[in-house]
């Protein structure tokens, strides 16, 4: 039989879908043909095939080989296709026996090698969740695709040892090629880098407390203050007093960083909240997601069930912004190109940091600053307010005391206020559980003001702002939502008046953005 | 002549050994035009058949089928429209074959054909 068939898959953002790859030997003459739409790098693994299949002792048919990627209409891209092409057109040629449902995800090097490729670990969940549980990746990549439960992964180093297991003449085959691992055998699972400690910020108690309640309720947090108060400090350690991500969440994160290429140190799953700090000349595309053809996650998408902060945000440009609504909004980014649309999640929480005015020097009294009030005005205006309505906590954040920066070592670790907040997110799990949330910030204001609803005596404080205009209606379930976090770290039941009004606080602490 | 001439001239004979066992009657070899040659014509049945025969010592330069690119084959179906001409004969069904021969002088020289190439 002159007709191979194999399997692989195609990636469509975090999609995979099951492509056959069938390869057809003609009685014609020699040439190489791939169908199905491949793009450039596909195209090049005609040449990558041929040269490792000869020097794999195992050369390819010297006729015509069609090889077709079914369905033909999807786009397909990049070189992970190279085996699976290699593996139809050796059954072809009746090389090897069939290979049934296994499959082939892997790049092939002209030394017949097996080399790892990216996005390996969505690709895996999609064969499993297709019903093609056998898989056969390059070694490199095998510690990743074996995250996958229920997928049997097998690793190979050459093409050579592959097409021996299916049944190639050992007597040809060049068995004795080991490459070296320069380009990554995944080793020990390295350890990600640890979270810098809240202990090591000095003072700032209200700013601490801030954060704990955003990293308890995961609600969103803008810092202003002036330059050296310690805004990045705080946001960077955000991370570490967030609670570790769940078995599906982990999932989900590792499958985006495995398309923006893992460092073969990392390949384990990512169970710590990933942190994106972007920095603020960053174009639309590279938060959002984009780039030519396919469009690729962005820094928004590799914050997912994380943390994106936004260092010096009203200097990033306005648009940029904006563009962060929708997923802050809906979790996810689907992004249009000319090649096809990727939906890629993208539930962050979103921290952001500015400077009270262009100067920075514009805090406390406000005696050392140079700027206008139009120019002040005109900065922190550059945050638009449909962004800010979605940002639960903005605060203030002053500069260091004499008194606090002299007793270093007195504050509090990460670990205890992360056992809080751990403590703090299975209650909310617990009570709005069977409303379909986790978090306190998901909350709608009719659950808020329905189900959720507090005694009048609680928010009589609440109701008097409302009434005197200094609170929204939006403004007002924002505080809510706050002050069910409040409580849920202080361990009650429901928010006190108390609760309340510290959140009220924590909601209006900066006027100047309002 | 050449050791490459001698080769190729080797090749065509076990080339025509190998069509006379198909059963082809050899008609003309080594015809030349303008254009350029053609190896062997044949018929085969009806067909009036253009041969090319590519030998090679081994394949360490390529397999002979490599060497037939496309521009060669149009040559060649050209010539066979030639040659018809200068033959003042009307060939309904006329095709291209390529021959192999790859001899390493181990005497087992080994024969692949392709026949209606193109």
């Amino acid at each position: 039989m002159a007709l191979g068939r194999t399997y692989s898959v195609a990636l469509v953002g975090l999609n995979g879908y099951m492509v056959e790859v069938e390869a057809d030997i003609g009685q014609s003459l020699p040439a190489f043909v791939i169908l199905g739409l491949p793009d450039a790098a596909l195209n090049e693994a005609r040449e990558r095939i041929r040269s490792a299949a000869k020097n794999s002792g195992i050369p390819l048919s010297r006729r015509k080989i069609t090889a077709n990627l079914i369905p033909a209409s999807l786009p397909k891209r990049g070189s992970g296709f190279d085996l699976a092409v290699t593996m139809a057109a050796l059954r072809a040629a009746n090389d090897i026996r069939a290979t049934g449902r296994t499959v082939f995800i892997a790049e092939l090097g002209l030394d017949g090698r097996l080399r790892p490729v990216r996005g390996i670990l969505p690709a895996v969940m999609a064969a499993v969740q297709a019903g093609y549980p056998d898989v056969v990746v390059a070694q490199a990549n095998l510690a990743e695709a074996s995250l996958v439960p229920g997928a049997t992964v097998s690793g190979y180093r050459t093409l050579a040892r592959l097409a021996l297991d299916f049944g190639a003449d050992p007597q040809e085959l060049a068995l004795d090629f080991e490459p070296d691992d320069a380009d990554g055998d995944a080793g020990a699972p390295g350890e990600t880098a640890p979270c810098p400690d809240m202990a090591d910020v000095s003072g700032q108690g209200e700013a601490r407390r801030a954060l704990e309640v955003a990293a308890a309720g995961a609600h969103h947090l803008l810092l202003t203050g002036p330059p050296g108060a310690g805004k990045t400090m705080l946001a960077e350690r955000l991370p570490g007093i967030l609670p570790d991500l769940g078995d599906h969440e982990s999932m989900e994160v590792t499958a985006i960083h495995s398309l923006c290429g893992l460092p073969s140190s990392q390949v384990q799953l990512l169970r710590r909240p990933p942190f994106e700090n972007p920095h603020h000349t960053a174009t639309a595309a590279a938060i959002i997601g984009g780039g030519s053809g396919l469009p690729r996650p962005g820094a928004a998408s590799r914050a997912h069930r994380g943390v994106l902060f936004l260092d010096e945000a009203p200097e990033y440009e306005r648009r940029v912004l904006d563009a962060l609504r929708q997923p802050l909004e809906s979790g996810e980014l689907v992004i249009h190109r000319s090649a096809g649309t990727a939906a890629y999640p993208a539930r962050f929480q979103l921290v952001l940091a500015a400077n009270p005015c262009p100067c920075g020097k514009a805090s406390g009294k406000g005696l050392d600053c140079t700027c206008t009030p139009m120019m002040r005005r005109r900065y922190l205006a550059r945050m638009s307010g449909p962004l800010l309505d979605r940002v639960d906590i903005q605060l203030q954040v002053e500069r260091v005391s004499l008194a606090d920066f002299g007793q270093a070592g007195a504050e509090e670790d990460t670990a205890s206020v992360a056992r809080r907040v751990r403590d703090a997110r299975q209650r909310q799990v617990q009570r709005l559980g069977p409303l379909g949330l986790e978090t306190n910030s998901q909350v709608s204001g009719r659950v808020l003001r329905g189900e959720l609803r507090l005694p009048p005596g609680v928010t009589r404080i609440l109701d008097h702002s409302l009434e005197r205009g200094i609170l929204t209606a939006r403004g007002y379930d924002r505080v809510l939502r706050l002050a069910w976090t409040l409580a849920d770290l202080g361990l009650r039941d429901s928010p006190d008046a108390n609760d309340v009004g510290q959140a009220l606080g924590l909601r209006q602490a900066t006027a100047a953005a309002a | 002549m050449k050791a490459k001439d001698l080769l190729g001239r080797h090749g065509e004979d076990l080339a025509v050994g190998y069509l006379e066992t198909l059963g082809m009657l050899i008609v003309e070899r080594n015809w030349r035009c303008s254009e350029g040659e053609i190896d062997v014509v044949a018929l085969d049945g009806d067909a009036l058949v253009i041969a090319e025969v590519k030998t090679r010592r081994s394949l360490d330069y390529g397999h002979p089928f490599e060497a037939v690119g496309p521009d060669k084959l149009a040559r060649l179906h050209r010539l066979g429209a030639a040659w018809c001409r200068d033959r003042e004969l009307r060939m309904p069904l006329r095709r291209v074959d390529v021959i192999a021969v790859v001899d390493d002088g181990g005497g087992s020289p080994v024969v692949e054909h392709l026949k209606g190439v193109g």
